[in-house]
């Protein structure tokens, strides 16, 4: 046992040593039993106990507590130790309170009582104490209590500076709970000087804070900037024996460089100010200068310290973006400790040049280390820096190197860890099919993944092979062709069956030709490795033979025997035995004309965005490598908000964002306008009167939910909100699902609607409250109801704020509630339809019509998809020209109903489209084409 | 930082410090996973490592490990100096400090650690300014008699 200190507890030594010399787990719990059972009478006893009895029970209760037992008693006892004239004894209180937090009111109350008469101690020791334990606690009570005590003794000139760290430091934890508690005007300038302090600790510990505040108010705090450049250029520019005891290590206050480095990543480069943005600039270069001059000591300590303030210096390059000159410097300097032998530094440097990657500045600069971090990725012996190697190579990946990338990435995969392998794949999938210039590559790549990972490949990934292949008719055949060369393989993975079966029961055809690949031939291959196969790819297998059937008539009977075997056609899982029985029954009695409706080629997919992306975000919350070269931030004097998702800028008139050569004619807004002019469609480059944001990706995933009712509305690193949502007649409701994907739980978590009022007139929308805090890893569901009163335009959005961190977020959505969801769809005979469409043709004010550029390839398959999610009746034989769709619904509303007819005019060649909407009612004619003519 | 565990190679934890709240339970299954993962990990690897949405850094110092848990925008490297500044402080005032020093005075362990962090930002780095602040509070101390100190030998 070694020597106790001080005020050295012997009983609390004694019980450690009995503890300590248990010889086994239930030994242990006896023991400590026995001592619980000792304090609780002690405690209860008649006798009172002093307050070293108190002390030393309660350090005991601690002990034990911290070795992961339960303790719910002693709280009164420590509570009691607080206001002890005993510093030990205060302190051992105070350690209680502070490890086990009990939100017992009463006992808050006392314990508020005592930090308020220590914080108003003469004693620096006791106000400290008193400091420390708010800010341990941290809870919404302390806040409160002591919100406006703390930022007095913060600013106040009396105050010494070793209370003043504690209060700078314990302000930021209350702040981080309850954002309000920070008073604003006057003290924000008092605040900021702090930045000035005479004392290093003072300024360290104010650093922290202002940051905080920063991130929350970066405007009101901007003056912070030039203090900040200034202390910094101080410091770097220091000898380390200027600093005295703040120079660690031959490095001149490391912490603070670093927090002042911190702090100007929350605004972009100063330009309003050329001094400072010249002063901030010297710092950084004088920061990667230093990083090449000889080390000062061979001690890690001091190579750490100096890389902690050059890496920092190099986010804060990578984050102003903006100084071409220090960014490629900055990558040389990453690149040489790519090879250095500290397992550290490399892992850093990978991380770091993976944000150089991004820049349109180091880009190139950080290709040039391709074959280092190629090496990386196949050599490093620790599996988290190969991840590190991984995400590098995707982050520099481009046209220009992408096939070499991948082919790197693929061979690397079959030694690869397993912890990796499902992101690596994802990685590779995504990457192949960004820089794909010839669909043959990608098919191989993607087949390749399956044979080398099959296991890992998910079904993002084979889905998207195939929607891409059903897409491209150029690579149908040859996708044919390999997935059949694949499946030769002895043994293949089951993912390669399904692939190879979807594909060969569509263009299968493609290849029939070749005498080593007919229809038989195939059917055969396939139908081997049915028998190892999971019942969900004999289903799709089972599918398979039936288009077979289709495409291949002479093999008919084999089919329909492989359908009568007892295991299919009485098989014990119910989808087999029934896609076995109609599908047989389909080829016994449909003519061949009914075969080949039913069993016509798969449609084409609507183009979107692969959802392997999402997967991968998926995987990795918070910190996701992209692919993307962002361009330069000019500088401006806005600072950055980071924390503002505002989802809806308003779309401003962005002219001509199509390219167009031709001078676009204007075209009013006003959509009525149906002059002759219009009906030469072909002739008139008209502009998108709504000019929407191509760029706008929020804006563009909302367009999406125009024309479906499901879906996830929205995503980042934090949150997801999901959507349902079912309409009947006049009425709607809707499920949003909110889901917590961090860590920790979010706070204050408020989602309020934003719906003007004189719109609430006509469409009228109640929402559901939900319980303010959303645990970690949860899901809440909020249920929206909505009547349609009258025609509106637009649509509701609600706002949703929550506090991550303590940080304050808000998001804002759309709500899938356009005028369309209330549609119900007609069906009519083509005489009606003329006979209306005349009727409704009859002013102008009935009609609204647009003339809009193709903003995405001409797709009629996707068009259709979209047409019939938009709500209407897609009456299909009544337009002479087939590409033509023509459409037919009722809007319900609560007092009146709209009868709305629609055509829609695709020209191939002018890439252009013409939408006419006919209805009883002008403004739902307008609407109508205005969120239609959004979709194309 | 989020919070910083200290734990031994038999994955025993002797310090724990949470600078976020936490359910007892959730801080538990971090703790248990946290060693666990660590304690697999083999000497030359790097220290650093991605987990959930934090990023942990951790160093041994003989047979202790010391793991602390830092946000994405957190300096690694410094955190490991945050490590070492606070080894280098119980070494000074313990004298060569060793694992039972802290199990038989944990908290002093945590006086010290308070000194140096709180609230999860760093306090004081000068190593001097933190250890006049801790003889401060044991001068406190022994003005105080330790008239506890004959009741008690010999007694549980």
């Amino acid at each position: 046992m070694p020597a106790v200190r001080g005020d050295g507890m012997r009983g609390l030594a004694v019980f450690i040593s009995d503890i300590r010399n248990c010889k086994s787990k239930e030994a242990e719990i006896k023991r400590i039993n026995k001592e619980l059972a000792n304090i609780r009478s002690k405690f209860k006893g008649d006798k009172t106990l002093d307050g070293y009895q108190k002390k030393k029970y309660v350090c005991k209760l601690l002990f034990i507590f911290l070795l992961g037992h339960d303790i719910d008693f002693g709280h009164m006892e420590a509570v009691n130790l607080l206001s002890s004239n005993k510093y030990s004894e205060k302190q051992i209180g105070y350690l209680f309170i502070s490890v086990l937090v009990n939100t017992n009111s009463e006992l808050i109350k006392l314990i508020i009582q005592s930090i308020k008469n220590d914080l108003a101690s003469r004693n620096p020791i006791h106000v400290n104490l008193a400091l420390q334990c708010i800010a341990n606690i941290g809870s919404r009570e302390m806040a409160e209590a002591f919100g406006t005590d703390i930022p007095k003794l913060l600013v106040s000139g009396d105050t010494m500076d070793v209370v003043k760290q504690s209060a700078a430091l314990c302000l930021l934890r209350l702040f981080r709970t309850s954002q309000e508690i920070i008073p604003g005007g006057e003290w924000t300038s008092r605040i900021i000087h702090l930045l000035n302090d005479q004392h290093m600790g003072v300024v360290t510990a104010a650093t922290s804070l202002i940051d905080a505040l920063v991130k929350k108010n970066p405007d009101e705090y901007k003056g912070c900037v030039s203090l900040a450049v200034s202390r910094l250029s101080r410091i770097v520019t220091a000898s380390y024996t200027d600093l005295q005891d703040y120079t660690y290590y031959f490095v001149p206050a490391p912490w603070l460089s670093v927090k002042l480095l911190r702090l100007l990543q929350n605004y972009t480069p100063p330009a309003e100010d050329p001094g400072v943005r010249g002063r901030l600039n010297e710092c950084l270069e004088t920061i990667l200068n230093k990083a090449q001059e000889p080390p000062k000591s061979k001690k890690v300590q001091h190579s750490n310290a100096k890389n902690a303030v050059l890496f920092e210096a190099i986010s804060l390059i990578i984050h102003n973006d903006s100084e071409a000159n220090l960014l490629v410097r900055a990558c040389n300097q990453l690149g040489q400790f790519l090879s250095n032998r500290e397992t550290n530094l490399r892992y850093l440097a990978l991380e770091s040049m993976c944000h150089l990657a991004t820049s349109e500045f180091s880009h190139e600069a950080v290709k040039k280390h391709q074959e280092v971090v190629i090496l990386s990725m196949k050599m490093e012996k620790d599996v988290s820096v190969r991840q590190q190697a991984v995400d590098l190579l995707y982050a520099m990946c481009d046209k220009s190197n992408a096939e070499e990338i991948v082919q790197e990435m693929l061979n690397y995969l079959e030694t690869a860890d397993y912890s990796i392998r499902e992101e690596m794949v994802l990685k590779v999938a995504i990457l192949a099919e960004k820089y794909a210039t010839d669909y043959t590559w990608y098919v191989d790549v993607i087949l390749n993944l399956i044979r080398i990972a099959g296991d890992y490949v998910s079904e993002e990934v084979w889905y998207r092979v195939i929607q891409i292949v059903i897409n491209r008719d150029e690579v149908q055949g040859y996708a044919a062709k390999t997935v059949f060369e694949a499946l030769q393989a002895p043994a293949c993975h089951e993912n390669m069956v399904k692939v190879g079966g979807y594909i060969l029961g569509e263009f299968g055809n493609l290849i029939a030709g070749d005498q080593r690949s007919s229809p038989s031939v195939q059917f055969q291959l396939l139908h081997s490795k049915y028998h190892l196969c999971s019942p969900m790819t004999r289903a799709l297998l089972l599918s398979t033979y039936v288009k077979f059937i289709n495409l291949f008539p002479e093999i008919r009977t084999q089919i329909q025997d492989v359908f009568k075997q007892d295991s299919n056609l009485r098989s014990a899982d119910a989808e087999l035995q029934q896609r076995a029985s109609e599908y047989l029954q389909l080829s016994i009695i449909a003519s061949s004309d009914v075969l080949a409706t039913v069993l016509e080629e798969m449609p084409a997919f609507p183009e979107r965005e692969s959802s392997i992306l999402n997967v991968l975000k998926k995987k990795k919350p918070g910190r996701v490598p992209e692919n993307d070269v962002k361009e330069n931030k000019s500088p401006t004097p806005m600072a950055t908000v980071h924390h503002n998702n505002e989802l809806y800028t308003s779309a401003t008139g962005q002219a001509d964002l199509l390219g167009l050569s031709t001078p676009p004619t204007s075209q009013p807004h006003s959509s009525s306008n149906t002059g002759v002019l219009l009906d030469v469609l072909g002739d008139i480059y008209s502009k998108p009167c709504n000019n929407v944001s191509a760029q706008n990706s929020s804006i563009a995933d909302f367009k999406k939910f125009v024309c479906k009712n499901n879906g996830v509305l929205f995503e980042n690193d934090l949150i997801q909100i999901g959507v349902k949502s079912e309409f009947r007649q006049n009425l709607g409701r809707l499920g949003l699902f909110y889901g917590n994907k961090t860590s920790t739980a979010l706070q204050n978590f408020v989602p309020s609607l934003v719906w003007a009022e004189e719109q609430a007139t006509k469409l009228s929308v109640q929402m559901k409250t939900v319980e303010p805090v959303l645990e970690a890893g949860a899901q809440i569901q909020q249920m929206i109801n909505a009547e349609c009163v009258d025609d509106y335009t637009d649509t509701p959005s609600i706002s949703v704020s929550f506090i991550y961190n303590g940080v304050p977020q808000k998001i804002s959505i759309k709500l899938p509630l356009t005028l369309n969801k209330f549609f119900e769809p007609t069906e009519m005979n083509g005489e009606s339809f003329f006979a209306r469409w005349k009727n409704l043709g009859n002013t102008n004010q009935q009609r609204s019509q647009k003339i809009f550029k193709a903003s995405t390839p001409m797709d009629l398959q996707a068009a259709r998809t979209k047409m019939i999610g938009f709500g209407m009746q897609l009456l299909d034989g009544i337009d002479p020209n087939p590409d033509n769709f023509v459409c037919a619904g009722i809007i319900h509303m609560r007092s009146q109903q709209v009868g709305c007819l629609l055509r829609l005019e695709p020209n191939k060649d002018a890439q252009m489209y013409r939408l006419t909407v006919r209805s009883s009612k002008e403004s739902v004619s307008v609407e109508i084409c205005e969120l239609l003519a959004d979709q194309f | 930082m989020q919070f910083m565990l200290l734990f031994s190679r038999q994955g025993k934890l002797r310090l724990q410090k949470w600078y976020v709240a936490h359910p007892d339970k959730l801080k538990k299954k971090i703790t248990r996973e946290l060693i666990t993962t660590i304690l697999a990990r083999k000497p030359k690897m790097c220290s650093f490592l991605e987990w959930r949405d934090l990023k942990i850094v951790y160093k041994r110092y003989a047979s202790l490990y010391f793991c602390c848990a830092i946000e994405q925008d957190d300096n690694e490297l410094l955190t490991l100096e945050v490590i070492h500044r606070y080894v280098e402080l119980l070494d000074k005032y313990f004298g060569s400090v060793c694992e039972l020093d802290i199990i038989f005075n944990f908290e002093k362990a945590y006086f010290i650690l308070d000194e140096l962090m709180l609230g999860g930002e760093i306090q004081e780095t000068s190593k001097k300014n933190v250890l006049k602040a801790i003889a401060a509070q044991d001068l406190l101390q022994e003005e105080e008699t330790p008239q506890g100190f004959f009741d008690d030998h010999g007694l549980g």
